[in-house]
């Protein structure tokens, strides 16, 4: 700018003026633009009725120990499993620092008998098996993603295989022993 | 490129007034064309055949199709059962899919090998690449319509790719599903562009078409035509040619259609989709299994950058190194006959894809081939390397250090040497 400034001389004024004027333009342009758009792109987020979708109550007395359940919350399962003595021992025993996503068991449940889990792989959202008996559980016990090969333990932790994280626990509350609301 | 004449009044007033009888005229039929092309350059137009063959089927399959998680998967049951041969239009449109990409890969492959992406066919190079890529998108949003197993759980497994990048991951796969975790919301957007974006394709191949009628049709000599001689019109010559192709094409395709139809596609895909079960194999369509394999092969975490965001990465970037091609091959020459070295790494190639695909068919822990010891996974990892290596090694190198055999001196002496038929 400033070389047009100094090479046309007595037009310097009338030239800032004008770059002003295109600079200003330019920008409400732009700017108008963006918020003209933003309707459209903010229309594919989630709409009021998918956010309202309500929290889930479940009942826990009829899932006997060393059993689980999935249960659908928000259009994704929750796992949740009633875990035996050794699972929870299993889940406890394990050095932080072997783990892919360190994160103690304390830190993952609420009560050690029951795990509360969303069922939906950290790599990329297949449902790992070995919730319901007889399906296959992985290498550590706890559940196999078959999508990709990635093995969770007692604890729901990452432990083998290209999932980044630890399956997600959701948040939830026990509104009395033996059950649960989830959301 | 003389201006016709037209002797039909009404084609003569619409001309004067948009040349669209010129523009056809000159495109195709004056358009002079290397007279030694070889079938390999049948591949192109019977793309654009296909093209046009999806979107007329596509058109009447939304006829009868509905949008909704719910209804989706009967209504497509009903085209297949209760339309008057809605089985047919839907049978073309499923192996249309599979026909385009066996031609478009065909084609690819064969401007990788006659060096078609060089000076001055970037911009057409290009221009195919983004066909490419839309292609990916419309056929794989189109496999979600039917909603069945493979439908919901491979449109998961790929949706769930972009979470993989850091920070902004999580919200824009949300963004995508319009909510959290794929359903009726999504089911409508990849309806509505999977209606959109073979349009998109359209268009980018008049612009292809336009890129190619200015820079000319490559030929297998890879020498540009220098004199008269060395071109013969586009008609009859090559709409004979063209025509001829077309008819063999379609023997080939309806035999899918009538006798196989099913070949290319998942059992699964006909169990209506569940959210809670993920079936036990997942597999995407063929055309994609390479780019899975690619995906797949990294586990492992480089720099603290997690496996998962760098399998995506290679990913893309399997694609992506397309574009830079015609900077990365150092060879002066442009066609493979004249490359006694580099023909052969072009032959691995060709047949690492297929490795490609085969791992990216095979669950990661099956053997490869049945090889005992070599597993899918590491193989894959093999294929991977060949094929960045080809790009980003092989060709600057093999470019530089290759003595390629004589060039002729032009199209015609090379026809007249019988040189044409490789
Ligand atoms: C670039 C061209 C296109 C490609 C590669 C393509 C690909 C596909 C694929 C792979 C499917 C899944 C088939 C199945 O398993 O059932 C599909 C379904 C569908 N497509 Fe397309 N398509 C194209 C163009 C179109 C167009 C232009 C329309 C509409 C105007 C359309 C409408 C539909 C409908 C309604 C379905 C769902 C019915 C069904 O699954 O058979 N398609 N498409
Ligand atoms: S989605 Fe579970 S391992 Fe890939």
């Amino acid at each position: 700018m400033s070389q047009t400034v100094q090479s046309s001389g007595d037009h310097a004024p009338d030239e800032n003026r004008r770059d002003f004027l295109i600079l200003a333009t330019t920008a409400v342009g732009v700017v108008g633009t963006g918020m003209a758009l933003w309707p459209f792109v903010d229309s594919m987020n989630a709409s009021k009725d998918v956010l309202a979708l309500a929290s889930v109550e479940v009942s826990l007395s009829n899932i006997p120990v060393g059993q689980a359940i999935k249960v659908m919350w928000r259009g994704k399962p929750v796992f949740i499993r009633h875990r035996t003595e050794r699972e929870i021992k299993e889940a406890d025993d394990v050095a932080l620092n072997e783990l892919v996503d360190p994160q103690t068991d304390d830190a993952r449940v609420e009560k050690k008998e029951w795990l509360i889990l969303v069922g939906v792989c950290t790599h990329l959202g297949c449902i790992p098996m070995g919730t319901a008996t007889g399906e296959t559980r992985g290498d550590y016990d706890g559940w196999y993603c078959p999508c990709h090969g990635s093995h969770y333990d007692t604890s729901g932790r990452i432990r083998k295989g290209p999932a980044p994280l630890n399956l997600e626990v959701p948040t939830y509350s026990f509104l009395t022993d033996t059950s649960v609301k989830i959301g | 490129m003389s201006a016709p004449v037209w002797n039909n009044k009404v084609v003569k007033w619409v001309d004067d007034r948009l040349p669209v009888f010129s523009m056809l005229h000159h495109s195709a039929y004056e358009y002079p064309t290397p007279k030694n092309l070889s079938y390999m350059w049948n591949f192109g137009s019977l793309a654009g055949f296909v093209l046009v063959t999806m979107i007329l089927t596509g058109i009447f399959l939304v006829m009868n199709y509905t949008p909704h998680t719910d209804m989706a998967f009967d209504s497509v049951e009903r085209i297949m059962r209760d339309v008057n041969y809605g089985w047919l239009i839907r049978y073309m449109h499923v192996n249309g899919a599979s026909m385009f990409f066996i031609c478009v890969y065909i084609h690819i492959f064969r401007g990788l090998y006659y060096g078609s992406y060089k000076a001055p066919r970037e911009m057409l190079w290009w221009i195919g690449i983004l066909i490419l890529l839309a292609m990916m998108a419309t056929a794989f949003m189109g496999y979600v319509l039917p909603w069945g197993q493979m439908s919901f759980w491979g449109a998961t497994v790929i949706t769930n790719l972009f979470s993989a990048f850091p920070i902004v991951g999580e919200p824009l796969v949300h963004w995508l599903w319009g909510g959290f975790s794929i359903g009726n919301p999504t089911l409508n957007r990849f309806f509505s562009l999977h209606y959109l974006l073979p349009f998109v394709i359209l268009g980018l191949v008049v612009l292809h078409v336009w890129a190619l009628h200015t820079v000319r049709s490559n030929n297998p000599t890879g020498v540009e035509a220098k004199t008269p001689q060395d071109s013969i019109p586009f008609h009859p010559y090559y709409t004979i040619k063209d025509l001829f192709g077309m008819g063999i094409f379609l023997i080939f395709f309806l035999f899918f259609v009538f006798f196989a139809p099913d070949f290319f596609g998942e059992p699964d895909n006909y169990i209506p989709a569940n959210p809670l079960v993920t079936p036990p194999h997942i597999v995407p369509e063929w055309y994609f299994l390479p780019f899975y394999a690619i995906l797949r092969s990294i586990d492992f975490s480089i720099f603290g950058v997690p496996a998962k965001l760098l399998g995506v990465l290679a990913m893309f970037a399997s694609i992506v190194v397309l574009f830079v091609i015609p900077w990365l091959d150092t060879s002066k020459v442009r066609s493979s006959k004249y490359r006694p070295v580099y023909k052969w790494f072009f032959l691995i190639l060709f047949i690492d894809c297929f490795i490609l695909g085969y791992c990216g068919k095979k669950a990661p822990d099956d053997y490869f081939m049945g090889i005992e010891g070599l597993h899918v996974i590491v193989m894959g990892q093999l294929a991977t390397l060949y094929y960045f290596a080809h790009f980003l090694v092989v060709m600057p190198i093999v470019g530089k250090l290759e003595r390629p055999k004589p060039l002729p001196a032009s199209i015609s002496e090379s026809v007249l040497k019988g040189g044409a038929n490789a």
